[in-house]
């Protein structure tokens, strides 16, 4: 996966020191908008997803539900969650594109120990390199949606790119384009927050939706993928969408505080034993072969040169 | 520990010491076994292996440094679980080999309190009740023991993270890494102490023996043992006639 050079990267993994060329460029948070309430599930995003990064038809899953597989996999990185929620005695359909969300915190990215594994672009893209992947699985456990999926044969990592090839050229990513009723948009994220509000805001007055919202989970700085829910106090029945996502925090303080800590605490642990051989000296056994004729010598020649 | 551990054991360190051997000239002692030697440095090299290729993933900063001495980032980590692996395989059999000289006794609670004027040097020889090992080398030994359990089972689900929980993935990750550092803290005493600190250490696990000055000055308990002589007595003695000689060799 070339780096588009149109796009600009903020944030790399595991690299240790500043970012090349950051905040060289002026860059504009993309984000895609996705109103789950006029999806009619017909997977054309699907489709488009499969054809634009050319990956290989596989086989189905049927789970007794239209879902064309249990959740999303290495080479398939959009699907539509489809679930069944009674309200007020009459059944819902619910429908959510679920893909990864780009987050503004990425914790696949926090939890990677490989340089440049993965990036986030200025936009608010979070991409996955795949020649620097080392396959150590940690972003899959660092990730609140479980998106990054693991490739047995390769031993790498692969999740949606959000079509950082197609954005970087401008064009709108794939799963957009294909979409037949206009549930699915993207643009700048001002703007899509904005519509989405005024869609909320639409459900709540218009289509006795009070619950209506917008899910842009703050728990990890906002997504640049959000949803218009039905009822945004349960996300949960959307497939599974979490409340509050959340990066384990044993990531956080362990790589920004203990990682660091260890280290200097290994250095200094080597500086201390060799200072202790030059200070103190070894413990030979005893009798030493050539005997001690003055303990302190350095004590004597300081006492001396106080009292001349 | 059970006897059939201990028969094994003793199995295969006769087995070991028929093929190997171990020569002790006058004025030396038989400290380590064949056995014991061949087990330690497996553990060793295991160790540094795990070590190195384990440092390699665990800080952005070393990352570039030690990926190359494995073949590179992906072969890394797919080396270092089996490092740790046979570490752990390799440690199994010296803790059975040491299981009992490392048994934790009074004398070890009276060496802990003298900790402070051990590292400071202050005494030239240690206390008599000192024996085969003193109380810091079973604290380290007890150390690797907690360290090798906790390494194994959080590597394990380390290993296989990708199906393993989100959580419980975070939280192995790091306790793995709090029992490298608590290791590596030991480590890097053990090498000073067994090396520069101590001349005469080394020895002990190359050629199996030590001298018998080297025995009554740091094991004084254990010297008395095999030898049926008094350290203390021994020590005064020979310190007594380079008094009387200070030009002789010894």
């Amino acid at each position: 996966m070339a780096v588009p050079r149109t796009m600009q990267i903020q944030e790399i993994s595991a690299h240790p020191g500043p970012v090349p060329g950051k905040g060289t460029q002026r860059a504009v948070q993309v984000c895609k908008y996705i109103d789950v309430t006029t999806c009619i599930g017909c997977k054309a995003c699907e489709v488009a997803c499969v054809e634009w990064n050319d990956h290989p038809f596989r086989e189905t899953t049927f789970n007794d539900t239209y879902q064309t597989m249990p959740s999303t996999e290495w080479n398939y990185w959009n699907l539509i969650k489809f679930a069944e929620h009674e309200r007020d005695g009459n059944l819902m359909w619910l429908m959510r594109k679920d893909q990864c969300m780009h987050c503004e915190d990425p914790g696949c990215l926090r939890a990677c120990p490989a340089d440049g594994a993965i990036i986030k672009y200025e936009n608010g893209i979070v991409d996955f390199q795949q020649e620097n992947c080392i396959g150590c699985g940690y972003c899959i456990s660092g990730c609140p949606f479980d998106i990054p999926k693991f490739n047995q044969q390769t031993k790498k990592v692969f999740k949606c790119t959000l079509c950082s090839d197609r954005v970087g050229q401008g064009l709108e990513p794939a799963c957009i384009k294909a979409c037949p009723t206009g549930c699915l948009h993207f643009g700048t994220k001002e703007e899509m927050v904005q519509i989405a509000h005024s869609r909320a805001h639409q459900l709540k007055t218009q289509s006795g939706f009070a619950n209506a919202g917008v899910y842009n989970p703050e728990s990890i700085g906002g997504t640049h993928v959000i949803y218009v829910l039905h009822d945004i106090t349960q996300p949960g029945l959307y497939g599974g969408l979490p409340a509050n996502p959340v990066i384990p925090p044993s990531y956080t303080v362990w790589k920004w505080l203990a990682k660091p800590t260890g280290l200097l605490m290994a250095v200094l642990g080597i500086f201390a034993v060799f200072f202790h051989r030059i200070t103190i000296g070894p413990k030979l056994p005893q009798p030493e072969a050539v005997p001690v004729v003055e303990e302190h010598p350095d004590e004597v020649e300081a006492a001396r040169k106080e009292k001349p | 520990m059970s006897s059939s551990a201990e028969r094994f054991d003793e199995k295969a360190r006769r087995a070991f010491s028929r093929y190997g051997r171990t020569v002790v000239h006058r004025g030396e002692l038989l400290r380590h076994p064949v056995y014991t030697r061949v087990l330690h440095w497996s553990v060793a090299i295991t160790f540094i292996l795990s070590l190195l290729s384990g440092f390699a993933i665990y800080s952005p900063w070393l990352y570039r440094w030690l990926t190359p001495l494995f073949g590179g980032g992906p072969m890394t980590r797919f080396l270092h679980p089996w490092f740790g692996l046979a570490f752990d395989i390799a440690f199994l059999f010296q803790f059975l080999n040491w299981f009992a000289p490392m048994r934790w006794v009074e004398s070890d609670r009276r060496w802990m309190r003298r900790f402070r004027s051990y590292v400071s040097n202050r005494e030239k020889v240690e206390a008599e009740d000192v024996g085969f090992f003193n109380g810091g080398q079973k604290l380290y030994f007890w150390l690797i023991a907690g360290s090798a359990v906790l390494f194994l089972i959080t590597g394990f689900l380390l290993w296989f993270d990708d199906v393993i929980p989100r959580w419980v993935v975070a939280v192995s990750y790091v306790l793995h890494d709090i029992a490298a550092l608590v290791m590596l803290a030991g480590f890097i005493i053990h090498i000073y102490e067994g090396t520069a600190a101590q001349p005469g250490t080394f020895q002990s696990m190359t050629n199996g023996t030590v001298t018998e000055d080297w025995a009554w000055t740091h094991h004084p308990a254990w010297y008395g043992e095999v030898t049926g002589r008094d350290a203390r007595q021994d020590y005064e003695q020979a310190r007594d006639r380079d008094i009387e000689r200070p030009d002789s060799d010894v």
